[in-house]
């Protein structure tokens, strides 16, 4: 069998393809954006990059309904956007295996929160795995695809930063399943159609289904007890296995590879072979809390960190007064000394690049002194020194309606001294339906987009405004002057100006501050990074 | 291969070609027979900033991380860098610095005196010069590889592996000088090795 080195990404569209996928979509988001990429590379499956993650489960969920095997991608926060339809399609089903990564960031390695995404899988009842490296990737994607026929139901793969971006090595499968094809959509309304009358009758069907895998899942063989000393019985998952097995070589593991629903009785057997319980897992207490509301006595949270990443040195420290001194590992370190030094070296803060199209833009914003409301990319760092020029950063699309909060707040008292300024990927996967808003509501926003031709943040992967599509072929391209008509914008208040030309966009942007009317302002340039890529090509 | 982990550290500068040289090392262990893992962070927190790599192989490797103060080498392409990162060796580490200095944004100047520095808490420490193969290798874009050479002598992989590792990393058009580079790098190691053993 081929053994590769493959990211955890990697590992995923790797598994997917073998499973006999024919569909991906996705939206970009670090860490999640090259399983896509990677699934692009595979012949006879149809990828996209979705406009937003909403849009990719929904084309997902038409296409499972045909009975297309769907991997549908996306960072933790983009599981907000997507959650919509994520639990009602646990009340539908699926016909074709559904799919849903979502990867999340723990320590907050490029996003803005630091969410949980465990407790989707709790919420939208729908079942969650999550592997420890790159060949559990592939083995686990192959099976959630397995699942999700099986029990009609989507499933969640559930990654993480450490996970997506490390290389492991996977033994690639000589014969993967390419026979599946998609039979087409089939009448179903009483599943499809979720009116009251039928959701209600699906809810029960949601309930008993959550039951029997719960049930199944004791005897599920990515569940797997590792009995060794019996004084400690660890529970991890994910990430945080590889770290115990490291730190505490000889503690009895019982190794969660489906983090929801929990397999009672066979917790419940490991309890009996341990004389303690300990829970080590990152962010919440997931694990904890359902396995103390099952009657048992554990320790977790109280002696590991809520906020960031675990490690094999926090492990270490945190659980010395609760674990027996010999459970650890000596380490190659035992006879040596850590180094140190009482030197720090000043930080290295992400920066914008030297040359980005983006930079003319914040130097005038900062030297105008106005209230920018901001949003998710690359020129979210338009915050740092020297431009120093934004004041809020949410979520995508956030930009355009906080700045009509602002507006809205103060009423005759504003002072038009506030603009939203998003990116071209940001702005078509929700800043849209934003700039709607402002019209209807009939307010006065200056709406800045920074469009540099890609999705810079994540890798230059092309979206509605780039003119092409995740396999190079080309495309439409949304037009920001027809588009700013249709949405009622005055043609005189939308501006399209080069981001170079510098006095241009100073000028459109103080003549739509001094007009005090819905404007647009559309300020190109290309991506620093992208352009260097185009000339090697 | 006997059970023991080789852990690696890489650390610099975005733009030094420690993600292509890591790569290289991993594929070579795996190659070699070894286990293997790396472990890199990509995405915002990299646009201009310190870049750093785990690379661990050897017998079962379970963790892509390496815990503090178990890297058997640490290998720093930026001056400064090695002091972000010291708590991963300890003081039987091969702590192997080049002096290239990039200054970052927020200072006015370079810090002065991170020599001093390393010589005072790294006992193993292995200072080169940035130019110190640009006679021998086609250009300094290949350091990061030479580099690599340099560190082979160290590691328990084949030159087969390691040729075939970089064979399968690097753009075909500069397999040539790639693999020049890190043969250069391992005949560097050979002139100075006294020095390493004493």
């Amino acid at each position: 069998m081929e053994k590769l080195l493959l990211s955890g990404n990697e590992a995923i569209a790797l598994g997917a393809y073998e499973a006999g996928v024919t569909v991906g979509t996705g939206y970009p988001g670090t860490p999640s954006s090259e399983i896509l990429e990677a699934l692009t590379s595979y012949p006879d499956v149809y990828t996209e990059w979705s406009v937003n993650e909403k849009v990719a489960f929904e084309v997902a969920l038409g296409a499972v309904l045909c009975g297309a095997r769907t991997l549908v991608t996306m960072k933790h926060v983009g599981l907000n956007v997507a959650a919509d339809p994520l639990f009602t399609s646990s009340y539908t089903g699926i016909k074709g295996g559904l799919v849903v990564v979502t990867a999340d960031d723990p320590q907050i390695h490029s996003s803005q929160n630091e969410q949980d995404n465990r407790n989707y899988a709790v919420a939208a009842k729908i079942p969650m795995l999550e592997p420890a490296d790159s060949q559990e990737a592939k083995d686990f994607t192959r099976l959630a695809f397995a699942l999700s026929e099986q029990y009609d139901t989507p499933v969640l793969l559930r990654s993480t930063t450490r996970i997506s971006h490390s290389m492991t090595v996977v033994a690639k499968d000589e014969t993967p399943d390419r026979s599946h094809k998609a039979e087409g959509f089939e009448r179903d309304r009483q599943k499809y159609v979720m009116i009251p009358a039928h959701a209600l009758v699906r809810h029960s069907i949601v309930e008993q289904r959550m039951q029997k895998i719960a049930q199944d899942c004791n005897t599920l063989g990515i569940n797997r007890m590792e009995p060794a000393d019996p004084r400690i019985g660890i529970i991890t998952s994910g990430i945080s296995y590889t770290y115990v097995k490291e730190v505490l070589p000889k503690a009895s593991v019982l190794k969660l590879g489906m983090v929801y629903p929990l397999p009672e009785q066979l917790i419940r057997k490991f309890a009996e072979h341990v004389a303690k319980l300990i829970i080590v897992e990152e962010l919440d207490p997931f694990f904890e809390l359902r396995i103390k509301a099952m009657g048992f006595t554990v320790q977790g949270k109280q002696y590991l960190p809520l906020v960031g990443e675990l490690s094999p040195d926090i492990i270490r420290c945190g659980l010395k007064e609760i674990v027996p001194h010999d459970l650890f590992a000596q380490g190659g370190s035992a006879s040596a000394q850590k180094l140190s030094t009482s030197y720090t070296p000043p930080p290295r803060p992400p920066s914008l690049c030297p040359g980005c199209p983006h930079r003319t833009t914040f130097s005038i914003l900062n030297k105008l002194d106005v209230i920018v409301t901001g949003d998710i990319g690359c020129y979210t760092l338009g915050v740092l020194p020297p431009f120093s020029a934004m004041d809020t950063c949410v979520e995508m699309g956030g930009s355009i309606g906080m700045v009509q909060g602002i507006e809205a707040a103060l009423g005759s008292r504003y002072t038009h001294n506030a603009v939203a300024v998003i990116g071209d990927s940001t702005f078509a996967h929700s800043g849209v339906t934003g700039l709607i808003n402002a019209a209807y509501n009939k307010r006065h926003s200056l709406i800045i987009v920074l469009d540099n031709e890609t999705t810079a943040m994540t890798g230059m992967q092309p979206n509605p405004l780039s003119g092409e599509r995740i396999n190079k072929e080309a495309t439409v391209k949304l037009n920001y002057l027809k588009l700013a008509e249709a949405v009622g914008i005055k043609a005189e208040n939308v501006h399209i100006v080069a981001a170079h030309a510098r006095a241009e966009v100073e000028n459109a942007i103080t003549s739509s501050l001094k007009k005090q009317e819905l404007s647009l302002i559309v300020v190109q340039g290309p991506c620093i990074i992208l352009k260097r890529k185009r000339k090697k090509a | 291969m006997n059970q023991k982990i080789y852990n690696i550290l890489m650390v610099g500068v975005g733009g030094q070609g420690i993600i292509t040289a890591s790569d290289i090392l991993t594929l070579a262990a795996l190659i070699h027979g070894c286990d293997a893992k790396k472990s890199e962070i990509h995405g915002m927190s990299q646009r201009g900033g310190s870049v750093f790599s785990h690379v661990r192989f050897g017998g079962k490797v379970y963790s892509p991380v390496i815990a503090q103060g178990e890297a058997d080498i640490l290998l720093s392409l930026e001056e400064m860098e090695t002091l972000r990162w010291l708590s991963y060796a300890n003081n039987k580490s091969l702590v192997v610095v080049c002096r290239t200095r990039i200054k970052p944004p927020m200072v006015d100047n370079y810090p002065q005196g991170l020599e001093q520095e390393l010589k005072k808490v790294c006992p193993n420490l292995l200072l080169v010069e940035p130019g110190m193969l640009s006679e021998q290798i086609a250009s300094d874009k290949f350091f990061n590889v030479a580099l690599l050479g340099f560190i082979a002598p160290l590691l328990p992989l084949s030159v087969k592996a390691w040729e075939e590792a970089v064979r399968a990393t690097v753009p075909a058009g500069f397999l040539a000088q790639n693999l020049n580079a890190f043969k250069q790098g391992s005949i560097f190691y050979h002139s100075i090795k006294k020095e390493v053993n004493s």
